[in-house]
């Protein structure tokens, strides 16, 4: 029980709140110490069998049980809160920081337990937690919307976890078949935190609305450990295969055709985290090891890419393309982290996501799914032709647009040159990640063959953006998605069938006032003081209708 | 004159020795022995090629696309204030 103390979850948590009350010097100490010191309890946390139990109703809870994949996970998700809360030292706002803990507390959390229940609790948090961080960035509206899919999500899990429970009588967070309606609940619960369709609007919707340090605490924890969920929940269904390549081109197709630099990153993580579920899908030794390697090295340049975004909406308070560009010349440093994450995520030999991407197109190579390995081929290229050339070329080349900012303060600095090492460091030296990975690899990445096909497949990818640049002009446009549905079409369902509703019981009280009004006028016509049957009658009129009815009567009774 | 990067001189030298390296890249992957998984990538200068159109197709797509879903960026009501400004 008192090992619990010792969960590093828990102590980004709740160290998160007491950075709420702490101003200064202290609140910068605790900020840069708590992710080390969390660091240090996921390294020290013991094996799965070891853990700590809680008896919660009749079933044993095992919040603190990581495996190989757990430790990967929460190791770079301290990590990233460690980067993230030096780039957001100077954010002004007072709850952005402690809700960024919470969030990133809530998902090494997730990635520690052994049990659906924790898993679940966690789950949870991570959505208060970041909704907090939109929250606090003043995007009230976006915070809700995004509220709202993560609890629907949430509640698709509970019920799933609650059917899988309430049949096998285990709580414990095991590799599971799609064989059940629970287990599908479960999967369309993890699957819309990932970003998959439907739903996928949410993350672009929400993520570029939050401030300029609340993006980079968004774009880590709740795709990953959904990716993460998968790979230990769900791994080897073909359905998913399927799924994460329609992610990734709806990633590239939509943050083509998008204007605002941050929206681009955001449906470039759609794009990447597709790669992911891919791999999960194919669910091979190397894919998940390709899809994990993938994911940690994805966090790290996806936040590098945000924060060069990042500071030059701090520098600027600009987000568009059409308004930026030119801006190498006084963001030197801003501009060579933004290149350095974009060559990353585009898989550039000697970084990062060269050594971790490619093992997932290998396994597919592997399994010989010749289609999914084409279009992962075509989406690499596409991948450098959205984020890896686009963000870089509109923002800090293209035109000049006159901005002349600075380079941002020493702390953001000092997290994109801390980020930009580790791109370089693990795509140079890649072993140390792959001695983290779930399962033991002998993977070489720079073979002769690999690094110049790589680079073949990247370089005129580049070459057909510049070629095809006139078609790749930014306008001041948006681009529909499913969050149209939510945002204007139901709302204007909505107020048709009040409309409706209103006009049909405006037709139906009107007809009823005339029904009502003909038949009193009926009444009174025939019974009112001067009506035919109530009117006063002349004797010799009644005299007469007496004789025709003693007549009528006389006739009847001789026939 | 503004920055040396923004000359036009500068960026024909840049085309010029951009479009040599890739030509180089090509020779280079005809003398590296190939490891092929498939029939089609052992075809030559495959990656090469087929990035290339794959991004073509991919802009041509997202363009096409574009006409139905693009609307103006005043679409939505503005959501927040504090970070556009």
């Amino acid at each position: 029980m008192s090992s619990l103390l010792l969960h590093p979850g828990l102590l980004l948590i709740f160290g998160g709140l007491v950075i709420g009350v702490l101003r200064g010097h202290g609140r910068s100490m605790a900020i840069l110490l708590l992710p080390i010191a969390a660091l240090w309890l996921i390294w020290a946390a013991p094996d799965p069998s070891a853990g700590p139990v809680l008896q919660f109703l009749d079933y044993s809870l095992r919040p603190l049980a990581p495996d190989n994949l757990s430790r990967l996970f929460a190791t770079i998700f301290a990590v990233m809160a460690f980067g993230g809360g030096l780039f957001a030292l100077n954010q002004a706002s007072r709850l952005e920081m402690p809700a960024a803990f919470v969030y990133a507390g809530s998902a090494i959390g997730v990635a520690m337990a052994g049990d659906l229940v924790t898993v679940f609790v966690f789950w949870e948090l991570m959505a208060i937690g970041s909704t907090l961080v939109l929250w606090s960035g003043g995007a009230y509206r976006a915070s809700f919307r995004y509220l709202m899919v993560h609890l629907f999500g949430g509640v698709l899990l509970m019920a799933g976890i609650a059917g899988h429970v309430a049949t096998t009588g285990s709580v414990e967070f095991v590799r599971m078949g799609l064989d059940t309606p629970w287990h599908w609940l479960m999967l369309a619960g993890f699957l819309i935190n990932a970003g998959a369709p439907p739903l996928s609007a949410w993350l672009p919707d929400a993520y570029p609305e939050a401030s300029w340090s609340g993006t980079v605490f968004l774009s880590a924890f709740t795709t990953k450990t959904a990716v993460y969920v998968l790979l230990r929940g769900f791994p080897g269904n073909e359905i998913l295969i399927y799924i994460g390549v329609f992610m990734i081109f709806y990633g590239i197709i939509y943050a083509l055709l998008e204007n605002d630099m941050r929206r681009i990153l955001a449906y470039s993580i759609v794009n990447q985290v597709g790669f992911m579920v891919t791999g999960a899908g194919i669910g091979t030794e190397m894919a998940i090891n390709g899809a994990a390697a993938h994911a940690f090295t994805h966090i790290i340049y996806k936040a590098l890419l945000l924060m060069s975004a990042g500071s030059v909406l701090f520098m600027t308070g600009k987000r568009k393309c059409t308004d930026l560009g030119g801006l190498f010349q006084s963001m030197p440093i801003t501009c060579i982290c933004g290149i350095i994450g974009a060559l990353a995520i585009s898989s550039f030999p000697f970084t990062s996501g060269f050594v971790s991407k490619s093992m997932i197109s290998q396994a597919a190579a592997d399994q010989h799914l010749l289609w999914i390995w084409l279009a992962l081929a075509a989406a690499s290229a596409g991948v450098f032709l959205h984020a890896g050339i686009k963000f870089p070329w509109f923002v800090f080349f293209q035109k000049d647009s006159g901005l002349r900012p600075p380079d941002p303060p020493a702390n953001m600095r000092m997290a994109m040159i801390l980020f930009s090492f580790l791109c370089i460091a693990i795509g140079i030296w890649p072993e140390p990640l792959y001695g983290l990975l779930p399962y033991a690899t002998d993977y070489v990445p720079y073979t002769a063959s690999h690094v110049v096909t790589q680079l073949q497949l990247l370089l005129f990818s580049g070459l057909a953006f510049f070629v095809m640049l006139e078609y790749l002009k930014r306008t001041l446009t948006i681009s529909l998605d499913v969050d149209w549905t939510y945002r204007v079409l139901a709302p204007a369902v909505w107020r048709g069938l009040e409309h409706g509703y209103l006009s049909m019981m405006r037709v139906i009280s009107e007809a009823t006032a005339r029904w009502l009004n003909g038949t009193t006028g009926f009444v009174k016509r025939h019974h009112g003081p001067e009506g035919l049957l109530a009117r006063n009658w002349t004797t010799g009129g009644t005299a007469l209708w007496m004789m025709i009815l003693l007549l009528v009567y006389l006739l009847a009774h001789l026939v | 004159m503004g920055h040396w990067l923004t000359r036009e001189s500068t960026i024909r030298q840049l085309w010029r020795w951009s479009l040599a390296c890739l030509a180089l890249l090509v020779v280079i992957g005809g003398f590296i022995e190939p490891h092929p998984h498939f029939g089609i990538d052992a075809i030559f200068a495959f990656p090469a090629w087929y990035g290339f159109l794959a991004c073509i197709a991919l802009i041509v797509i997202a363009k096409a696309i574009g006409l139905f879903i693009k609307r103006p960026d005043t679409y939505y009501p503005a959501e927040q204030e504090r970070d556009r400004e």
